[in-house]
This record gives structure tokens, sequence and C-alpha cells, in this order.
């Protein structure tokens, strides 16, 4: 089966602040992913290392400097006009901060609707129901759509997030660090939430994180992103027990683990 | 064993004007901090932990209303006045937050920040405490220390300030530390610098710490003993392998369940409902260990 989305040699750098200053390392250095219909592709890296650049490349929303991001056969440098709101559609962020993403002065359910009304999905009479149906989906009280989003709690307003980035009925969902500013009991009512979606609606993802235990519970397969280069990549069960690329070693050396059974320094002496 | 730090049962409330008083942000707490450990305190957003750290350094805002007992080296610190407690904190007790950036003034040189907290305890000539700056720059890992003296903040990555913020938090060689939240601006590989350098300097000096951290993997890194903090109430108190290997209260066993770092891939993650109690927790475990044995 086709790949629902390729990433080939993709290549971006910011420009420094001065143009006499040296030039910064590029932000993505050939890179190339890709995810099919109905996987989750975790992408894993410190902050930096290019993981967040290259989702909004995917989403259209920076642009490469070279390299293809090729949706559903499609390269979506190339879209404009109608191409490009059907794009839009069918591929949905969910950023880390679902309070930065909703409007403050909106019901949450407006935000979500909003959605619908921008891609024209459905009557408008219909588009009501619709969002009640997105907070049952999503595990939300449809009583709370009439509520501020100040009035929600993270965990809450990271739903009503998902919600709107449902509600187009995408195909792909970019989600960068969705759960990275919630707690551990909340952030598994979302993952499981995530995890749901995408067995229940076959959406494909892309599933940024800093947190390799986060990413290898929800992946397929994940990629090592380091200064701006995926070091290596394949399916979890690998990356995860015998990983190839230095970098891997140490990442995954590094992440605390809650376990007992965790080679314990020595205990402190205590003074008598 | 002597206590460095002795909580007899704190309780801290935020009034409200004019409105009913809320529930206690702190409820009850007692504890008992020995000489030379680190010992964790874990809990969710909400829970109380950096509320009873901020009261322990007493940095509390004026509407806290404090109750019990925080005893520091047998020295009540609940009612001190504020002159007492400034020259307490950064000589005998010194905190260190989640962000170094903010604690950092940004456009004064790194060095001499460390040298102020020296010469406002201790009369010092300029030249001896940029000195003991300088050794103690040397001493939290930044390279060429002399010559970094005089850099501003921004030159230094997240890593190296909180490494700047850990050295004007020992310049005095304080008894206690309480550190809330130290390593979770940081990135995993930076984070483990930056604990294996806490527990190096708590090694070399016998330095106390109280570590405040929403993180489990953090405690199970370098914790002696654990509390675990749900809704201003200290739930329990182990040695971290006690914790790990037998978590007592139902509520500390839902919070390692609900780690996926623990879990089987792509399972379902058992969560903590949003109201629950001792009871519902304890259903939800004989629910868990009956689908684990159909299943196995």
């Amino acid at each position: 089966m086709a790949d629902l989305l390729r990433v080939e040699h993709l290549r971006k750098s910011y420009s420094g602040g001065r143009p006499w200053g040296r030039k910064p390392p590029p932000a993505l250095n050939d890179v190339s992913v890709s995810v099919a219909r109905g996987r989750t592709l975790g992408l894993v890296g410190e902050s930096g290392s290019g993981k967040s650049t290259l989702g909004r490349c995917i989403l259209g929303l920076t642009r490469p400097d070279s390299g293809a991001v090729i949706f559903d056969g499609v390269e979506v440098q190339a879209l404009s006009g109608r191409a490009l709101a059907d794009f839009r559609r069918r591929v949905q962020p969910v950023f880390q901060d679902p309070f930065g993403s909703l409007d403050p002065r909106w019901p949450a359910g407006r935000s979500v609707r909003e959605s619908l009304d921008c891609f024209g999905i459905g009557t408008p009479a219909d588009r009501e129901r619709r969002v009640l149906d997105l907070f049952d989906r999503v595990g939300l009280n449809p009583a709370l759509a009439g509520r501020l989003p100040t009035h929600l709690s993270g965990g809450q307003r990271q739903r009503v997030g998902i919600a709107a980035a449902l509600a187009s009925e995408p195909e792909l969902i970019i989600a960068d660090e969705p759960v990275s500013a919630l707690d551990m009991s909340v952030q598994a009512q979302i993952l499981n939430l995530l995890m749901d979606l995408q067995k229940d609606l076959g959406v494909a993802s892309v599933f940024i994180s800093h947190d390799l235990g986060v990413v290898e519970h929800v992946s397929d397969e994940i990629a090592v992103m380091y200064h701006g280069e995926i070091v290596e990549t394949g399916d979890t069960e690998t990356v995860m027990t015998s990983p190839r690329h230095d970098y891997t070693r140490t990442l995954l050396a590094a992440i605390p683990r809650p376990r007992s059974s965790a080679p314990r320094r020595p205990p402190c002496p205590q003074p008598t | 064993m002597s206590a460095i730090l002795s909580l007899d049962n704190v309780g801290v409330r935020f009034n409200a004007a004019g409105a009913a008083p809320p529930a206690p942000a702190v409820d009850g707490v007692s504890l008992q901090l020995h000489r030379g450990e680190i010992f964790g305190i874990v809990g969710e957003s909400g829970s109380g932990k950096s509320t009873l750290a901020n009261a322990v350094m007493g940095l509390l805002p004026a509407n806290a209303a404090v109750s019990g007992s925080i005893r520091i080296n047998d020295r009540e610190v609940v009612g001190l006045d504020d002159e007492a407690l400034r020259s307490m904190r950064g000589d005998e007790v010194s905190m260190i937050f989640q962000d170094p950036t903010a604690s950092l003034d940004p456009t004064w040189p790194v060095g001499d920040q460390i040298a102020e907290t020296i010469r406002a305890h201790y009369p010092v000539t300029a030249r001896e405490a940029k000195a003991r700056a300088i050794a103690l720059m040397g001493e939290v890992g930044i390279a060429d220390a002399a010559a970094r003296y005089s850099d501003v903040p921004h030159r230094f990555s997240g890593g190296q300030r909180q490494r700047i913020v850990i050295a004007a938090a020992l310049a005095n060689n304080p008894q206690l530390l309480v550190a809330d939240e130290p390593t979770t601006a940081l990135d995993v590989t930076i984070q483990a610098q930056v604990l294996q350098l806490i527990d190096k300097l708590r090694r070399d000096h016998g330095t106390t710490v109280l570590l405040i951290t929403h993180d489990l993997g953090v405690v199970s890194m370098i914790c002696d003993r654990v509390g675990v903090m749900y809704g201003g109430k200290l739930l329990e108190t182990a040695t971290t392998e006690a914790l790990f290997a037998n978590p007592a209260h139902p509520y500390t066993r839902a919070l390692f369940a609900a780690n996926p770092a623990g879990a089987p891939r792509g399972a379902r993650l058992p969560v903590i409902p949003a109201e629950w109690s001792v009871e519902s927790l304890r259903d939800a475990e004989l629910l868990r260990a009956a689908i684990g044995a159909a299943n196995g």
C-alpha cells in the first residue's frame, strides 16, 4: 500500500538575526520519513532537534528550503486554492498548549464548530449536533460546549483541541507534544483517547514528543531526531530494544524510569 | 539521628477576600528530614507540593495562613519576621526553582549574582567573593569559569543556567536545599546531568535536599525517601525502594499504573478518575486484576 505521507530530503534553515553573522546550523537537514495509512510515527528528540519544524513543514505552515512533502501522492508545496483547503481538511494539528489554540473569548463549542463552518461540512443546522457528537467522542460532557476555555481544566482543553482537529474528519493528525503540559493521570486519559481514535477512525498520526516513554507507548514506528537529522528510524520494538545509533542509546539511558529494580547508587552515608 | 527539617501538622489555607474559606492547599502534613538525605515529594499539579516548599522558605503571599509548626534546625519558621527570614534564606536554607532564567537577572554578569549571595550574608571583600564564586562555578561544572564570570545569563544554555542557580544556592553552604521541579524545563540528557550534580554536591557538602517533582522517574533516580501528596495531604512516606517495590496507598499504585513508560506498548492505560476515593481506587484495582487474570 502506498504511504499516506512521504517526506523526502527536506531541508530548512532559519536565517540568523544578522546578515553578516555566522549561519546557524539547519533546523532540518535532509530529512526523509514516511507514514502509512492508519499508522503512528513517533518523532522523538530534544529541544532544538527540529522535530517541531518537521511537523510544521508537513502541515504546510513552514515552507522548506528544498525537498518535498508528499501527501497521498500530491506534493503539498504545489497546492493552492481549493486543493490546499482540501489538504488542510485532511491533515489537522493538535498542539501542546490547547489554551493557545482556542480563542479565550469563544465558548469551547464554537471553536470546534468553526472547523465545520470553515470546511463547509454538513448543513448549518446539522453542525450543532455534530459539535455535540464530537464532544461525546472525545469524552467530554456536551454541556461543556458552552464554557469558555478559562473555565475548563487542562485535560478538558486538550480534549476540545482534539475534538476541533477531528471535526474535519482528517486522515492524518500531527500531534506536537500533545500531553507534555498535562499531569500523569490526565496524560494517561489523553493517550488512551488518541489510541482509541486511531483504532476506531483509522486516522494516521505523527506523534511528536521529547518523552521517549510516551512515544514508545503509542507509536508503531519511531524516528529519532538529533541536530536536524533523523539519526535512527525503525519499528518501535527494534529501536527500543536494540538501538543502533549512539544518540538513541544516550537518550534511552538518560530516561528516568520509575522501576524499583533500577540500579541504585550506594546509600548516602549517615552522619552519626 | 537529628532532623534538619521537621514539619508538624502543617496546614496552609489561602484566604480569598469576602468568600467562604476554601479547601486548604496543604492539610496536616507531618514530616522529618534527616541530615544529608534527598527527600522527594511527588504529586500532580494542585497537590500542594509547591505550596509546602514555599511555606518552608516563608515565601507564601500575605493571604496565606500557615498553621502547625515548621522547624529548621530546631528553630520555628512559622511566624518569623521578614528580617529573620531574609537572613535565613540563601544562608541556612536555599531554594532553586524550575525556570533558571526567571531566577537570574538578565542584565547582570552571572558571577556577580553568585558573589552577591555571599556578600549579602558575610562580610567578605569583593575580591574574596569573586574568587569563591569562580570556584563555585567550576564546582558545578561550568568550563573555564574565570573567563565566563562576566557573561550574562543569555550566553549560557538552559542546563548551564540551572547550574549557575545551583552554584548561587550553594554559595553559603546551606544545610537545606529546597528544589522545586529543578529539572522540569530541561531536556532528558541535561536533566540526568543536573540530577547527578545535585547528588554529588550533597555528598560533598552533606546538604539535605527537599526535591519537589511530578516525575516518578526523577524520584527513582536520586531520592532516598519519598512522600506522595494529593489534595494537600501527604498520603504515604517510604524509602524509594520500598515505595516502588510495594506502594502502600491505592493512589500511589494508580499513579504508577498511569505511567506509559512501564506499561505494555499500545495497551490502554488505567486512569485515575477525577473524583476518586480510596474505595473507588481499590475497586478499580480489583477490576484490573480480574481483567489481567482473564486475559492471561
